[in-house]
């Protein structure tokens, strides 16, 4: 069987795009980086991948508001051949595929409406914004895993330390519609934790001061996943601040936390 | 003027500004105004035409975030609940980056090309304030909380709805040459020089008068068809070549070295050379004898360079940028980081993966209670700018800030310093040769890239001599962009990667002038075309062009048949290129505005005519001694005050802003432990995720111990590295037993103006043989060590002089290290990891309270400054080395600010455990075995099934002080009396609240 294919696109400070890359390697897929330029001008076309990966960083130095321009760019410019991208990109979800976008990937995705889109017609529903402590904050949180999530990424997990890194990161929900219908459809896919566990809004365990404690959402779809946390950044235990200890309690493994998310991936590939 | 359409955003009602809370809050506190609510907004000028059905659908679409914000065009935003408000604009030609990206955002949705030429949208921010504010208070907020009359323009009262400034640059010149007279007198060129500012000093000017004077120069003129007499520019790039930044005419002038206290002297000729380069040269001696070498590069080029292993090698420089961060803190550290990151990616063939960055500050009290000079800025908005400008340098380039330093001290307040360091790996081999060197013939290209050419960084000789108008460019302050050098540091990459580029430098100080200046010492010749150069704004004079400092720009030498594939390969990265010339062996560097001859310098003479300095230093022991403090003090006060102190608490308010994680290769960041609050000593990280191959990064800085002894000072910062490193578990370079551990060392220098002068600077001597003292340590450690600097610098004059006050820095010497780590899973942090682990201090204490921070408290200074035991050191090193080789430690944290109380306090920061600690009787009083600072000393923490082993490796050189216990409380007894007993919580909570701001 061949191995699973997916892309990374960088470009316009887009900076995560390596160790986003090293994930899918280490969990056994090919992944190919590339520049949205590449995509744009049509080099290079996404529908050649199973999953299309919007990796953090600060495309345009997060001027107008994070990942304002880069999402622009997806909804107007047009392409080579004169489509608009975010219509490539809803043939590639047509076609049975994955989008995942963390950090300022995950806010690439919410500007240009492919998260939540409950409406189905990518229009904005919720947004991504200064955190409460108006500070850009590099911080490592405890989430939980919605036990009904609709992704594969997040399969038989439950919980998950992560690194945050991020100055806009608090979810805001357009309405209460969308927020019920979020919740309905269990799309609040991660929550921040506090140390008992349970969901919270306290600083710093939530770092943000999101709307539902929310880290992370997926379209009703479950093929859009989006969150704030980077698991690319936790793929070896040695990533985690409590490294020594982890090691102990995890009887000597090696492996991150975050690798299983690319794992899971590759996993549900090989299945269908 | 074009007529501008005006875009406002402004939160919603119902957000939370946190902006807004934030000015509130920081008005209150800092400057005592109570502005009630503030309300932030921002605006975007656009002089671009657009039909108002278009404009509102891009200002909707692609400016405006419409689930928080609301949206006004043209009549702004006004409201009786806001009576007053403030305006920031930035200055012309001050970096707009946001405008820029609106531009971008435009052009991306009407479809158009991005014109780099053009700038048509100019970003405000705007300010409301719930409290009717009179104009005064309102300045102040504007001045000294929001912006910086360097580089904004305000506006404030009431706000009547209407923008109608906008910072466009109009400059009406003419590029053209002009001539200097310097067949004068020698007070003309002494007027000369202080007019243009040159900063050339007599013997200078004298030896250009010389050149100039020269008949075969003359004839060589004649034959060129250029003046007899220099052009502008000449001088312009004779003074950038020659100045002390360029050439280090201090380090390498000829000093007489007298000794006051025993009469002896001595010459030096070049500090640099007798002591810095030739340690290094002796190390790489021992190498090579060895049959080793991973030096591969030192002293030359912008970074040094030494080898990983077959495939690839590492690349670093750490640099300073005090006097701009002084000015404008932000913009002046936002320049430092991104432009240190330029010196390794301009390293040999250039294009270097940048790994990380580090900083090193030293900043006056925030809480400094006194007067003010005219154009000193308070230690607190210098603290603030310059983090917030490290921040965004390396975050939003891609870069884990990794390890830094803060020192405070009151003599920072005049200029602060701010050290940057950024390292690398490049592929050892590119196209099959060494990455490393640069290779340039005669007929290669000379390409610039990346960002335009303003008047940005030009010494000002012109901008004193002219009339300053609202629609003059400001040029003394540079505002770095991080996004424009990432794009240029993705295209670097892959652009070397594809053998496109044959070698490359960064564009920093001097500009273009030393850059090809530099690169043209290779082929021996250039000729630059200086029309062909893209600028910010029209109306620069050619030298203008040729000196500009504009940043993000780098210059690339490229093959000819290589030009057009690489200028395509630009376009994707969206990095604009320019062809500006070729390399020559003419031995000249021939420099032209269309037809006009702008400069035809002989390159020997430019890079070797330079006369050397003479100087003196004469060195006298200060007279000193010791305080009494008794031995019965409440302890517990002493270590929270200490724990609180500022040269000791947490820096986690400033670390948190930096990205540390970002590459996903970092193993021990700054801060770990259960909770994230236990400092480290050294930052190590991995260099692949398929690999554990990684480094460590340290740095030493004990500015205060030089006030009782400046060779102590610099040996012990160089030990403080070294032992952060071995701390985490590096390992010491050894040509023998391990001859693959390279380590590469960064010395920087800032000191005072160490130039005697009999009025302006009465004690210069004494301050040069500080300086001279400081080398000698330099080159006794590291030559003791095998420890090579690669790179290095020296900044020469931190002094602020106002209204006849000097506020001169303590001479500060900064060693940042980096050593090969064998396997990050070996390395140690420093929190105690086990209830029941044995405490042990590895190491000596001695009578060493001098210039501590336990002194510092009670306002001394002291005289038995700590003394670096070199011989001893080493061995303590290496057992420390075979006890982590053998996997016995369970933490290990260096001894140092605050001494043994200190450390033992942080090692329990990590991990909700406690320590009992009962101290041995060394002979010390108890206020020297606790807070003494002597160097080479460790508090490590044991399993006790390694208790035999480690007890054997270490023999005399560690002492079982304790046993780390699951209460949560740090207990330490002296002759069986409890004389320290406080929770864990409470130290930690007096530690996290040193520095909040």
């Amino acid at each position: 069987m061949s191995k699973m294919r997916v892309l990374v696109v960088t470009g316009f400070g887009i900076n995560c795009e390596v160790e986003m890359a090293a994930a899918y390697r280490l969990a056994g897929a090919e992944a190919d980086i590339v520049h949205l330029n590449e995509v744009f001008k049509e080099r290079v076309s996404i529908h050649d991948y199973q999953v299309l990966n919007f990796p953090g960083g600060f495309s345009f130095g997060d001027d107008l508001g994070s990942a304002k321009v880069l999402s622009n760019k997806f909804k107007f410019k047009k392409m080579a051949s004169g489509r608009h991208f975010i219509d490539d990109l809803a043939r590639f979800l047509q076609d049975g595929k994955f989008i995942i976008g963390v950090c300022n990937g995950f806010q690439a995705l919410v500007k240009m409406g492919l998260l939540p889109n409950i409406g189905g017609n990518f229009e904005q529903e919720v947004t991504l914004t200064h955190n409460d402590s108006g500070k850009f904050e590099d911080r490592w949180v405890t989430c939980g895993v919605h036990p009904q999530n609709r992704t594969p990424f997040l399969k038989g997990i439950e919980k998950i330390d992560l690194p945050v890194r991020h100055g806009e990161g608090k979810l805001i929900i357009r309405d209460a519609q969308i927020e019920r219908a979020i919740l309905e459809q269990n799309l609040n896919c991660l929550t921040y934790l506090g140390p008992d566990g349970q969901p919270t809004a306290d600083y710093p365990y939530n770092p943000n001061g999101s709307e539902l404690n929310c880290a992370g959402l997926t379209d009703p779809s479950g093929r859009v996943f989006g969150l704030m946390p980077h698991p690319e950044a936790y793929l070896s235990i040695y990533n985690h601040p409590a490294w020594p200890r982890k090691k102990e309690q995890n009887g000597g493994s090696e492996q991150g936390e975050g690798l299983q998310l690319f794992k899971n991936m590759v996993d549900y590939f090989s299945n269908h | 003027m074009q007529t501008a359409k005006h875009v406002q955003i402004v939160l919603k009602d119902s957000m939370r500004d946190v902006a807004g809370l934030h000015v509130q809050s920081d008005a209150k506190k800092f400057l005592h105004i109570d502005t009630g609510k503030v309300k932030t907004g921002k605006i975007y000028s656009i002089v671009h035409p657009m039909p108002d059905d278009i404009l509102l659908a891009f200002a909707r679409n692609s400016l405006c975030d419409c689930i928080i914000h609301d949206l006004y065009i043209d009549r702004l935003f006004t409201s009786e609940r806001f009576p007053a408000y403030i305006l920031i604009s930035k200055l012309p030609g001050v970096t707009d980056d946001e405008g820029v990206s609106a531009q971008k955002a435009m052009c991306d949705f009407l479809n158009i090309p991005f014109d780099y030429g053009a700038h048509v949208i100019f970003t405000h921010e705007i300010y409301y304030f719930e409290n009717p504010l009179n104009d005064e208070r309102l300045k102040t907020i504007a001045e000294e909380l929001l912006g910086n009359p360097l580089v904004n323009r305000f506006e404030y009262g009431k706000f009547s709805g209407q923008v109608t400034y906008i910072p466009e640059v109009h400059l009406e010149s003419q590029p053209q040459v002009q001539t200097i007279d310097i067949f004068v007198s020698d007070e003309e060129l002494q007027k000369i020089s202080r007019e243009r500012l040159l900063a050339l000093d007599l013997h200078e000017m004298q030896a250009i008068q010389a050149y100039y004077q020269n008949q075969l120069v003359q004839a060589a003129r004649e034959k060129h068809g250029i003046s007899q007499l220099p052009t502008d520019c000449e001088i312009e790039v004779i003074a950038q070549t020659w100045s002390e930044h360029c050439k280090h005419k201090e380090f390498n002038a000829t000093i007489t070295y007298k000794d006051l206290d025993n009469g002896a002297q001595k010459t030096i000729h070049s500090l640099f050379k007798t002591y810095i380069r030739r340690s290094t040269e002796i190390i790489r001696e021992r190498y090579e004898k060895a049959g080793h070498n991973w030096l591969l590069k030192i002293f030359s080029d912008n970074a040094g360079v030494v080898r990983v292993d077959d495939q690839r090698v590492f690349v670093w420089k750490v640099e300073t940028h005090n006097s701009p961060s002084a000015l404008d803190p932000y913009g002046g550290a936002l320049t430092g980081i991104v432009g240190v990151n330029r010196d390794p990616m301009g390293t040999g063939v250039g294009g270097a993966s940048l790994l990380f960055n580090t900083d090193v500050l030293c900043f006056g009290p925030p809480d400094y209670q006194g007067k003010l000079l005219p154009g000193q800025l308070h230690p607190r908005r210098i603290m603030t700018g310059v983090v917030k400008g490290i921040e965004d340098g390396g975050n939003k380039s891609g870069i884990p800030t990794v390890n830094g330093s803060v020192v405070f001290d009151e003599r920072y307040r005049g200029k602060p310093l701010v050290f940057c360091g950024t390292g690398g790996v490049m592929p050892a081999y590119v196209d099959g040769k060494p990455s490393w060197e640069k290779r340039i013939d005669p007929g290669d290209r000379i390409i610039m890239a990346g960002g335009r050419v303003g008047k940005d960084g030009i010494h000002g000789a012109t901008f004193s001599s002219q009339e300053i108008d609202e629609h003059s460019p400001r040029s003394a302050v540079q505002i770095g962009s991080p996004i424009t050098q990432k794009n240029l540091a993705d295209f670097m990459q892959v652009a070397v990667a594809r053998g496109l580029i044959k070698s490359s430098t960064d564009n920093g100080a001097g500009g273009l002038s030393s850059s090809i200046g530099e690169l043209a010492t290779i082929p021996k010749g250039a000729f630059v075309q200086l029309a062909n150069i893209p600028l910010k704004y029209a109306g620069l004079q050619p030298w203008e062009i040729f000196v500009s400092e504009s940043q993000e720009r780098m210059t690339l030498v490229v093959e000819p048949q290589k030009v057009e594939t690489l200028f395509a390969l630009a376009e994707d990265f969206e990095v604009e290129l320019s062809d500006i010339g070729y390399f020559t062996d003419s031995g000249f560097l021939d420099v032209r505005y269309g037809e006009q001859k702008v400069a035809y310098l002989d390159l020997i003479f430019l890079h070797d005519g330079v006369p050397t300095k003479r100087m003196e230093a004469e060195w006298k022991k200060p007279k000193l001694s010791e305080p009494i403090i008794k031995e019965s003090l409440d302890y517990n006060d002493v270590l929270l005050k200490l724990l609180g102190s500022l040269n000791i608490c947490s820096r986690e308010t400033i670390i948190r802003r930096y990205d540390h994680e970002v590459k996903g290769k970092s193993i021990v960041k700054p801060l770990m432990g259960q909770n994230g609050y236990a400092p480290q000593d050294a930052a190590v990280l991995r260099l692949d995720f398929d690999s554990y191959v990684g480094i460590a990064i340290s740095n030493g800085i004990l500015p205060r111990y030089g006030d009782i002894d400046p060779y102590q000072m610099a040996a012990g910062s160089f030990d403080e590295a070294v032992r952060g490193i071995i701390a985490v578990g590096g390992r010491l370079p050894d040509p023998q037993t391990d001859p693959d551990i390279f380590w590469s060392v960064n010395d920087n220098f800032c000191v005072p103006d160490s130039l005697y002068h009999p009025q302006n600077n009465p004690d210069g001597k004494l301050k040069l043989a500080k300086l001279v003292q400081m080398n000698e340590a330099l080159f006794d450690m590291a030559t003791f060590f095998n420890i090579p600097m690669t790179s290095g610098k020296d900044s020469m004059k931190n002094d602020f002089i106002k209204e006849g006050v000097k506020i001169s820095v303590p001479p500060t010497i900064l060693f940042s290290m980096v050593a090969k780590i064998p396997d990050v899973r070996k390395t140690i942090t420093t929190d105690f990891k086990h209830e029941g682990d044995l405490i042990y201090q590895v190491g000596h204490t001695y009578d060493e309270l001098g210039a501590s921070e336990f002194y510092h408290l009670f306002g001394e200074l002291g005289a038995n400054v700590p003394r670096v035991r070199k011989e001893q050191a080493l061995r303590i090193y290496r057992k420390m080395m075979e006890a982590i080789e053998q996997q016995l430690l369970s933490s290990a944290h260096d001894c140092s600010d605050g001494g043994l109380a200190v450390a033992l306090a942080e090692c329990a920061f990590g991990g909700n455990l406690g320590a009992l600690v009962e101290l041995p009787d060394f002979d010390l009083s108890l206020n020297a075995l606790l807070f003494a600072e002597s160097h080479s000393r460790f508090v490590v923490s044991v399993a006790p099934q390694n208790q035999p082993a480690f007890e054997k490796i270490m023999g005399d050189d560690a002492f079982l002080i304790g046993q780390v216990s699951g209460r949560q409380k740090l207990e330490i007894d002296h002759q069986n009396k409890t004389v320290l007993a406080l929770d864990v919580q409470a130290m930690l909570d007096a530690w996290r609240s040193g520095l909040v701001f």
